[in-house]
């Protein structure tokens, strides 16, 4: 068993609260808008090969929200001195929606530390006449409806949703979400130009049945990251690896294992 | 006390059944159920009946501002302010919009707010707003900037008007090399500024503060909440080194006069019903996007708003003080026990609601007219609050 530990660490003014567990290449994930702080059984699947990182970003949870968070670059380049700082090389770094479009905008600026990049159901890039719902319009039990293929696992998410105990987080999350995505909304019209810089192996793994950001919009990555492999996963929503651990764990080790890790 | 009839110019003509398709009447609804014919009749309607408070004797008039919505119809309150210039002789006129953050270049504010307090001889008074939530959603702007922006456009304009032309102006949201705008404002140094709001504790503070003063105005909210914001100004303005004057605080209440209780309650019922039941209707994620308030307002207010998609009553709303209606004795009575307990001396009466029509609309204004504002004019809050110094 790999087992994990939470470790706090300050960067830039802004300290955020980082897990980490098992050991081999780095492995960075970076968490999607409904937030991050838990170590899930995927990522202990993964833990097994890698040394799993996973930080709570810059105004989500347990992490400090700093006074210079006006955008999505802050972020980026937040993580790429975090990964300096950790003296991290050769990292695979995988992204969650929000979390996605975290990472590719750190592959476009800087993919120095960089082996490969996995982005998961991303956000980031705008396909024209590819309508995004509204979610900011929707209550936080929809939304957690919607995250989901399975309709236990989306009832059961509702649920989680209006418990009065993750009240506080959930509000400053989504505040961090507006803060970072509301104008354009979850994209970035500079990712959208310069996107075609990353040369990294990429993996952009999609569920078809995403009700958040339509799997759709993988064409906007296909179309400037012509090396990409694109995984659509069938009956599955906007959290693959979640909704569908083993396909996602198997997919992610296999596309790792071929770019020569 | 004095008087500002204030008027939202609602899309009266709403289906009434508008609900069962549609969650709201904001944003989402689409505007081809806006019939130009019939909104053609009610902007010459409405005008009318602001231009009748001027003849009224009323002190001032106001208009509103919303987006993309059947509530009101004054997406650019300017322009409704430019046609009352010209026809209204003495009232003052206060626009109780703009709202700042909206705006991508606030200067245009600075002129038109400029060119109006010319045309009328000073008679304009500068209201500034952030927009209620939703106008967020319409505008694409980003909640989370609302204060900041709010802020700093207030901050370019009233130094717009004040300093002498040509400056740079450097803020995070706005900056510009050249700030000279022509004309300068008629009053001097600048129009009186309003700050509406439906009780930011945030706003509240920054109204108050020494170095502005500005009268901020209690919206749409039940008494207990009135009274709670117009003492936390006196408090803030305490704490900033001065006495707040009963002049600096105003409230908009929506009120109703007939001849008799009976004849008001009975006459007014659908109209404010109506009001508060269909064209207030709004999910609470459209009213308050994430950022709007601070973290630690959003946790009071999403508590006290829970009640936002019940359907209310008249007599709820006549409980809780957000609807006065009533004889004009009823309607003294309840406006002098109201200020004496929340020390405001500005009343904004909203003497059309809903779809009240056109000829109890004009009674109700001509009845408050002639009833009620004679006795209260001169009337200040008792107790300890003394008169405006300025």
């Amino acid at each position: 068993m790999a087992g994990y530990t939470e470790t706090k660490l300050t960067l830039h003014g802004c300290s955020i609260h980082v897990i980490r567990g098992g050991s081999g290449a780095p492995l960075v994930y970076l968490h999607g808008s409904g937030g991050g702080g838990l170590w899930l059984p995927w990522m202990e699947d993964l833990a097994q090969r890698f040394s799993v990182v996973v930080p709570e970003h810059p105004g989500f949870g347990r992490s400090d929200t700093p006074e210079w968070l006006d955008g999505i670059h802050d972020v980026a380049l937040f993580y790429l001195e975090f990964l300096a700082a950790e003296n991290l090389t050769g990292v695979h770094l995988m992204g969650g929606s929000l979390g996605g479009w975290i990472a590719a905008e750190m592959a476009m600026l800087d993919a120095s530390r960089l082996k490969t990049l996995t982005l998961i159901g991303p956000a980031g890039v705008h396909v024209p006449g590819v309508r995004k719902p509204d979610f900011f319009l929707w209550s936080a039990e929809e939304m957690a409806r919607r995250l989901f293929h399975d309709k236990a696992m989306g009832e059961e998410a509702a649920k989680r949703a209006v418990d009065p105990a993750g009240g506080d987080v959930r509000m400053k999350n989504i505040y961090t979400v507006a803060r970072l995505a509301w104008h354009p909304r979850f994209y970035d019209p500079l990712l959208m130009k310069w996107l075609k810089r990353i040369k990294l192996p990429t993996l952009v793994v999609w569920g078809r049945d995403d009700q958040v950001l339509p799997a759709a919009l993988a064409r906007g990555f296909a179309e400037r990251l012509p090396q990409a492999e694109i995984e659509i996963v069938p009956d599955c929503g906007h959290l693959p690896q979640l909704e569908k651990k083993d396909v996602f764990v198997e997919r992610v080790t296999r596309f790792i294992a071929g770019s020569g890790r | 006390m004095k008087f500002f009839f204030f008027h939202l110019m609602p899309y009266a003509d709403l289906d009434p059944d508008y609900d069962k398709t549609y969650a709201t009447d904001w944003l989402l609804y689409p505007n081809s159920n806006y019939d130009p014919q019939k909104g053609a009749e009610l902007y010459n309607r409405y005008l009318d009946e602001i231009e009748y408070a001027d003849a009224l004797g009323f002190d001032g008039v106001c208009v509103n501002e919303h987006h993309q919505t059947a509530y009101g119809l004054m997406p650019t309150p300017g322009v409704l302010a430019g046609a009352l210039s010209r026809r209204t002789k003495t009232v003052k006129i206060a626009v109780l919009g703009r709202a700042l953050p909206l705006l991508n270049n606030p200067l245009t504010v600075a002129e038109e707010y400029a060119i109006l307090d010319n045309i009328t001889r000073g008679r304009l008074v500068a209201g500034f707003v952030r927009g209620i939530g939703v106008e967020y959603h319409a505008s694409g702007v980003n909640p989370t900037e609302s204060h900041d922006r709010f802020h700093e456009a207030h901050d370019l304009i009233l130094r717009a008007w004040t300093q002498p032309g040509p400056f740079p102006f450097e803020g995070k949201y706005y900056h510009f090399d050249y700030v000279n705008v022509w004309p300068r404002p008629y009053q001097q140094p600048h129009p009186p500024v309003w700050i509406p709001s439906q009780g930011s504790s945030e706003t509240i503070r920054w109204a108050s503060a020494k170095e502005r003063r500005y009268v901020y105005l209690q919206t749409f909210s039940p008494v207990t909440a009135l009274f709670r914001y117009m003492d936390l100004y006196r408090e803030e303005a305490r704490k900033s080194g001065y006495e707040a004057s009963s002049d600096q605080l105003g409230w908009s209440i929506t009120t109703y006069v007939a001849k008799t209780d009976d004849e008001a309650l009975k006459e007014a019922r659908p109209h404010i019903e109506f009001f508060v039941n269909k064209f207030l209707r709004m999910p609470m994620e459209m009213l308050l996007p994430p950022g709007y308030l601070s973290l630690s307002s959003m946790k009071g207010v999403a508590a006290a708003k829970a009640s936002l998609g019940r359907k209310r009553t008249m007599e709820e709303l006549i409980e809780n003080g957000q609807f006065i209606c009533g004889s004009p004795e009823t309607v003294r009575r309840r406006l002098a026990e109201y200020q004496d307990r929340a020390g405001f001396n500005l009343l904004l009466p909203n003497l059309h609601f809903g779809t009240l029509p056109a000829d109890l609309t004009r009674r109700n204004t001509e009845l408050f007219a002639r009833e009620v504002m004679p006795a209260l004019r001169e009337r200040l809050p008792t107790g300890a609050r003394e008169k405006a110094r300025t």
